[in-house]
């Protein structure tokens, strides 16, 4: 044990260290600056991303997070830089991402005193963290982050915060670094019951018209091997939630689509004929259920989650599974007979021609010759194969690109999918980047959502992360313009957005970037975009007033989806 | 159906577990009718004896939400039937009231007795079910009450696997 007295700056960083991280995103300031003092001296053990905004940092380790399944790491400094994490925090709650956050705190003999740049960031995150705490001490430093490691990781991943005083990161200790392996109050593995699962078993078993639907749990659990066993025994169909996509191939012949709101058409009306209804790793958000009065009646519930929280919060199960999705999966595998369920699967398919007819129908009348974004994501999947990673904001682009990008591999989607936070997309494709930098990193992007935290294109030219935007630009929120055409009688009020010349936006940041407003030289572009070593930005004029279907009205049942 | 509803929550002793707790109300726009919290009878354990009124359905939402709170060793929801629960009020009236044998009739029918007596006030105490300590009140009002203060619920469960048990099995657990 080394005796030699640190800094408690120091011992962050040795915890870290310990904790494995090799990337951590962040921005200094007064309160955190003894920390990014230490920081200097593991230049070689750590990377430090600087970003250009706080919560660039937050999306950037969730993007991180999300591709690498290691827990994602910031810092920031005391008062705005630590509200400026909220929003990131609340979408990794959210949405199950594991984020360990170090925040500067003033000098403890000044708490609660409206020091300068004091803010009570442990009662303003409290809500939106899976845990965290206030370090006054610096010999709790290393207890307390070994302790963040262990919560943001197991069980239901989520994000936990430290806030750590000035005096703590001045102060002298002793460094002794033990990881965490158990916390009497927190139990994050369930005990599988057998019995339970014997009963999940039999009605699986007995089902006539079986159907899985699976959420990003699977990619958590690491559960797609166990995934694919159980579908190819059982022969039931999968359907998959925002969030779970990639965790299932979708070239894969059992795959039928994904759910909800803006969904296919096929998995979100056969939800209301099945007879087994099996969700894993999922939690029946309202954007996939719909009306949930109306949700899947006729069948017999099944819902696996490792959140105990989530059985039966929104759907009634008639068997709810407290498990890992990835024990669960591969006990049932053993338990279920093998079958086939042919008549059953080709309702998918003739469902899925129906919408296909009937798209392709509302695409000929329509007199517009504009580009659609459908276009752009059928043409990047397909020259991309299904396998980069492909980042999306929030809005019609991000539907557009659930739908059209055939998510071949794992961890390949990231998105906003729970908060649904505009902004998202550059901050997080730079750390998906980071999380895996041999992958192909796309982030699929709105003119409305870029321009919310597009200062991160100085992270990408100071950091030469080698991410391709393409920016969908219909000159409209699109998705709210939606709304309003449909719900609104049109009144498109405060829609329509200018934005600046992004092309040269991108220039001035020494990023290689180009505009198409022509079908003819979309692939061609794309394949430039690709082939370009380093950064690119692709800016694809689309038409102005397109509308995303199928689509599942607020209210409506996931039968009543409309094709047009 | 809206129903009252006793929860108690065991929790670790650390900052903030209080915050917590509550914030699972608010976002739900539900009241707290009352809150206590104490040690509980092993050391460090902390006892926190919530009631609201409330459906089943969204009491036991709030518990599985309370539990999974990384502090919280466990939450239990019991109806009004599965518990000995309790309530402390005090009452502040003048001395001067005493003289005439009224005040003295009030506590004796009340059960309630007399902490202490100033020379120009005296503090009357009851314990019981909020509509016990409602009827003193009722009772003493026309005396003129100076203050009044009655606690929030404390309660024990009738039916409960001991909590000292319940900690050595989380203890163990791997």
């Amino acid at each position: 044990m080394n005796t030699t007295k640190i800094t408690g700056a120091h011992a962050v960083l040795k915890s870290l260290v310990a904790e494995n991280v090799e990337t951590i995103f962040g921005y200094p300031g007064g309160a955190i600056m003894p920390i990014y003092d230490a920081l200097f001296d593991y230049s070689n053990e750590v990377n430090h991303i600087l970003v250009r905004h706080e919560q660039g940092a937050i999306h950037a380790a969730q993007g991180y997070a999300r591709t690498s399944g290691k827990t994602g790491v910031v810092f920031a400094t005391s008062g705005p830089g630590a509200t400026n994490l909220i929003t990131g925090l609340a979408d990794a709650q959210i949405d199950s991402t594991p984020l360990v956050c170090i925040t500067g705190q003033v000098a403890s003999h000044l708490l609660g005193t409206d020091a300068f740049q004091e803010t009570d960031v442990i009662g303003i995150s409290m809500p939106v963290t899976k845990w965290n705490c206030q370090v006054t001490k610096a010999e709790d430093i290393p207890v307390a982050i070994a302790k963040a490691f262990y919560i943001a990781s197991t069980g239901r991943p989520g994000p936990v915060l430290i806030d750590v005083t000035k005096d703590a990161q001045f102060e002298l200790m002793d460094f002794n670094y033990q990881k965490c392996t158990k916390i009497r109050s927190y139990q994050p593995k369930p005990d599988v019951n057998k019995t339970t699962l014997e009963a999940a078993a039999q009605l699986i078993n007995q089902a006539k018209k079986p159907f899985l639907v699976i959420g990003q749990g699977i990619m958590l659990s690491d559960a797609e091997d166990e995934l694919l066993q159980f579908v190819e025994k059982s022969g039931i169909p999968v359907a998959s939630t925002l969030l779970g996509l990639g965790a299932f191939p979708n070239n894969n012949p059992l795959y039928v689509g994904y759910l909800g709101m803006h969904g296919d058409y096929a998995p979100n009306i056969k939800t209301n004929e099945c007879d087994v209804l099996i969700g894993i790793g999922m939690r029946f958000d309202d954007r996939v259920t719909g009306d949930v009065s109306r949700y899947a009646k006729q069948a017999k519930v099944i819902h696996i989650d490792i959140d105990a929280a989530e059985l039966n919060k929104i759907i009634k199960a008639d068997v709810p599974v407290h498990a890992d999705a990835k024990e669960a999966l591969k006990l049932l595998t053993e338990l279920v007979q093998e079958k086939q369920h042919p008549v059953w699967l080709n309702e998918f398919t003739e469902a899925k021609k129906t919408e296909v007819e009937t798209l392709q129908k509302s695409s000929e009348l329509s007199s517009s010759s504009e580009l659609k974004m459908d276009e752009v994501i059928k043409i990047l999947s397909e020259i991309t194969n299904g396998a980069a990673v492909v980042v999306t904001d929030v809005g019609q682009h991000q539907m557009m690109t659930a739908r059209y990008y055939n998510y071949n591999k794992s961890k390949s989607n990231i998105t906003s999918g729970g908060l649904g936070t505009m902004g998202f997309a550059l901050p997080a494709a730079i750390g998906a980047k980071f999380g895996t930098p041999d992958k192909t990193v796309i982030a699929v992007i709105g003119d409305g959502g870029f321009q919310m935290t597009l200062q991160e294109l100085g992270t990408i030219l100071q950091s030469k992360v080698a991410v391709k935007i393409i920016i969908l630009n219909n000159r409209f929120l699109g998705m709210v313009r939606q709304w309003q055409d449909l719900f609104f009688e049109k009144r498109y009020s405060f829609t329509e957005i200018m934005s600046p010349d992004f092309v040269a936006l991108a220039k001035a940041y020494s990023i290689e970037s180009s505009r198409i407003e022509e079908r003819t030289h979309l692939k061609e572009a794309l394949l430039e975009m690709l082939n370009h070593q380093g950064s690119y930005l692709l800016e694809v004029m689309v038409a102005k007033e397109e509308n995303v279907f199928p689509m599942v009205p607020t209210g409506a049942s996931v039968s009543e989806i409309r094709l047009n | 159906m809206e129903k009252t509803y006793t929860v108690s929550v065991f929790t670790e002793n650390s900052i903030g577990i209080l915050n917590r707790i509550t914030i699972i109300f608010t976002r739900r726009h539900l009241n707290i009718d009352s809150i206590t919290a104490s040690e509980s009878e092993v050391k460090g354990v902390f006892r926190y004896t919530i009631v609201l009124r409330t459906t089943e359905e969204q009491v036991n939402k709030v518990v599985g939400q309370i539990e999974k709170l990384v502090d919280v060793l466990k939450a239990f929801v019991h109806q009004e039937e599965e518990i000995v629960h309790q309530e402390i009020a005090l009452y502040k009236i003048k001395t001067d009231k005493l003289t005439n044998g009224e005040v003295e009739k009030v506590i004796r029918e009340n059960h309630a007795r007399i902490l202490t007596v100033d020379p120009l006030f005296m503090v009357i105490e009851k314990t019981g079910h909020v509509a016990e300590t409602q009827l003193l009140f009722e009772n003493l009002k026309p005396f003129g009450i100076l203050e009044f203060a009655r606690s929030g619920r404390v309660a024990v469960t009738k039916p409960m696997k001991e909590l000292s048990t319940y900690l050595k099995e989380l203890e163990t657990k791997k």
